[in-house]
């Protein structure tokens, strides 16, 4: 029965209101029990401790002790009204109570045995006076400056700890780094539940928080170490790559812009939700694109964020009005934020959490980054891939389109983006120079389009001051033509084309001269034919009738003659038959 | 427990302008630590200090509050509140040498 009680409680979680915290930790520290949060001077442990123990206060309704062994509460206070939390308001209202314990060795004589129930007995009152729940202990540590008798401190630790829990306080020890162990003194021996690591680290002139969660008794974890940032709203961490792919994706469309775009991609543009990349090198239009399509956001009412790492805010505005493209007005009435940063201004995982902290303030359907290919000048290519699939992941978790643009450079391969993050893109819109003929013209087509029958045509890019406009490109004769050379050919083609209509009417023309010629020639045969035959007719007909004429002309002959024995011989013969 | 707040002052000996020792002893309870702190401490003052010191003992049991005034982490600590400078000696004062030294006493 008690055990089952005991389970009960090691499975609690307090949360600490830290941003980012509650996640990588599932649900916060270990209640009841102290944590340890360990780093080198400056890494901000002092604020993570206070932070705790004011969103305690302020978010959760539970009061708080901090116990300072090195600044004083009037120091503490002070620094922190900066991060927006008043100390001194805390500790009028009894939420939060604060004890100052200093020692200063060179006053302290030690002589015999000794323990430190004083401590106990300070702590204790305090926790009472506010009937507190959370402890932060900000640095203990400093008892084995102020004290020689490390056996009894040690000793005393372990009995503190005990003691927290048994108060069942959730304490938070903060602990200086040491050079082989977590801390100086190993308190981490001591506080066995759950050790946080901060460390901060500059590269490359670049300085970057970082948290870890070194171990978590009884609980799974993150085991990653996460940026973390401390600003205005105190610590922000992000708990990004426990994202997973279990995002829900829409099946809804979102125009491009650009009617013909939208034509190529399906007849409906991209996905809601998607990540889009344009790449190309220098003066393809990508910022021309990115603009087309934040306008198109901002007509359908949604809400756009655009980073913009190259320019400035007013000179977007200003150049995209110059192809018709109003972003002034989209700025003005909310629709269309611009964040505008020089990508070496800060690390990437500053830039990280920049582009979540302004994502969450802003909430945009519509996300662009001009151009991703800057980030590279903050780190690596496999950070600068690594932090951009955590946004991406973050993005498409909150099903917000992205628009990217990436600078590939001149030479290298176009299907390249500097980034290797070609693998996370959903619709990659490829946009190139066509050299030809002393001319430069803009192509544009798409790579690849996940989920959609897309266009495998490569159109003419053309911009105009009415935006941005797609015509198909000249692909007749074998030849890819774009500009003033797709105009040339087309013009050559239409004479061409008029020469050999000519030509064929031409030939129609002789043809039917032939035939007619022809006919003639039959018919002038023909009559002369019909007069052969009349003659050969007359002569035929003239000849029977000389015949009969002939025949007659005997019989009288023969009849003249009478006594010709032959003449008779016509009837003669019959005679001569019969006889 | 009761609250052990003795004055314990003997007729002065020597010189009346001479200055009084204000001891204070915070203990947590009669423990046996804060017991012998106790005998300790008189036995000394007894021997060096007789007829111009004055002790007070505080439990911090009864009173938490006070811990804070004079920095009191270990017990049983023994503070010198006068003559000034503030000394703190802690542990059972079982070390007499170190007492007198902690206390600055020079042995007579």
């Amino acid at each position: 029965m008690s055990k089952k009680k005991r389970e009960a409680v090691v499975l609690e979680k307090c949360m600490t209101g830290i941003k980012g915290l509650d996640e990588i930790t599932k649900g916060g520290l270990p209640k009841g029990r102290p944590t340890l949060i360990c780093g080198s001077a400056g890494c901000g442990k002092t604020l993570f401790a206070m932070e705790f123990l004011m969103r305690g206060a302020m978010d959760f309704g539970e009061p708080g002790v901090f116990m300072t062994f090195e600044e004083s509460p009037d120091d503490l206070a002070k620094n922190f009204i900066s991060l927006g939390f008043d100390l001194n308001d805390m500790m009028a209202r009894g939420l939060i109570a604060t004890d100052h314990v200093y020692i200063e060795r060179s006053e302290i004589e030690e002589t015999g045995e000794y323990d430190l129930e004083g401590l106990f007995i300070r702590l204790g009152s305090a926790i009472d006076s506010v009937g507190a729940k959370r402890v932060v202990l900000d640095t203990i540590e400093a008892l084995f400056s102020g004290l020689s008798n490390a056996a009894i401190i040690r000793a005393e630790l372990r009995r503190l700890f005990h003691w927290l829990k048994e108060r069942g306080v959730t304490a938070v020890v903060t602990g200086e780094s040491g050079d082989r162990m977590l801390t100086r003194y190993g308190l981490e021996e001591y506080v066995a539940d759950c050790v946080i690591l901060l460390d901060f680290r500059i590269d490359e002139q670049i300085s970057t928080r970082r948290l870890r969660i070194v171990k978590y008794r009884g609980a799974s974890h993150g085991a990653d170490e996460y940026p973390f940032l401390i600003d205005e709203g105190g610590l922000s961490i992000l708990p990004i790559t426990s994202l997973g792919l279990d995002y829900a994706v829409s099946s809804e469309r979102v125009s491009t812009g650009v009617p013909r775009l939208d034509a190529m991609l399906d007849g409906k543009g991209f996905y809601r939700g998607s990540t889009i990349l344009a790449s190309g090198t220098a003066g393809t239009g990508k910022t021309s694109m990115s603009a087309t399509f934040a306008d198109a956001a901002c007509r359908r009412g949604e809400r756009c964020l655009y980073f913009a790492f190259e320019e400035s805010p007013n000179q977007i505005i200003r150049n995209m009005g110059s192809i018709g493209i109003d972003l002034a007005q989209w700025v003005k009435n909310g629709l269309l934020k611009f964040h505008s940063a020089r990508p070496s201004l800060y690390g990437l995982e500053m830039h990280l959490v920049t582009f979540h902290k302004v994502i969450d303030e802003f909430k945009p359907q519509v996300f662009i980054i001009d151009p991703i290919s800057n980030l590279s000048a903050a780190g690596t290519v496999s950070e600068v891939k690594s932090i951009l699939t955590r946004l991406i992941d973050y993005l498409k978790l909150k099903q917000i389109t992205t628009f990217l643009t990436d600078l590939t450079h001149f030479g290298g391969s176009l299907e390249h983006t500097s980034e290797e993050i070609s693998s996370l893109i959903d619709t990659w819109l490829l946009l190139r120079d066509i050299e030809l003929k002393g001319e430069r013209n803009r192509g544009l087509y798409i790579l690849k389009s996940r989920g959609m029958a897309h266009s495998n045509q490569i159109q003419e890019f053309l911009l105009t001051n009415r935006g941005i406009d797609l015509i198909d490109i000249y692909t007749g004769a074998g030849e890819v033509l774009t500009g003033s050379a797709r105009a040339a050919q087309e013009a050559g083609e239409k004479a061409n084309e008029l020469m050999a209509r000519r030509e064929a009417q031409r030939r129609l023309r002789e043809q039917e001269r032939k035939r007619n010629a022809l006919e003639t020639k039959i018919a002038a045969l023909r009559a002369e034919f019909d007069v052969e035959a009349q003659e050969v007719q007359l002569i035929a007909e003239e000849e029977q009738i000389r015949q009969t004429v002939l025949a007659e002309d005997r019989l009288r002959m023969a009849h003249l003659r009478k006594g010709n024995p032959s003449v008779p011989r016509t009837f003669g013969s019959k005679k001569n038959k019969k006889g | 427990m009761k609250t052990v707040s003795t004055t314990k002052r003997k007729k002065a000996k020597t010189d009346a302008a001479e200055e009084i020792w204000n001891l204070r002893l915070y203990v947590a309870g009669q423990t046996p630590k804060s017991l012998t702190a106790f005998t300790n401490l008189k036995k000394i003052c007894e021997e060096h200090l007789a007829g111009k010191y004055k002790i007070e003992v505080i439990d911090l049991l009864k009173n938490p509050q006070l811990a804070k005034g004079d920095q009191i982490i270990a017990l049983p600590t023994l503070v010198r509140k006068l003559p000034e400078p503030i000394k703190k000696i802690i542990g059972d004062l079982a070390n007499t040498e170190r007492v007198l030294v902690g206390l600055d006493i020079r042995p007579v």
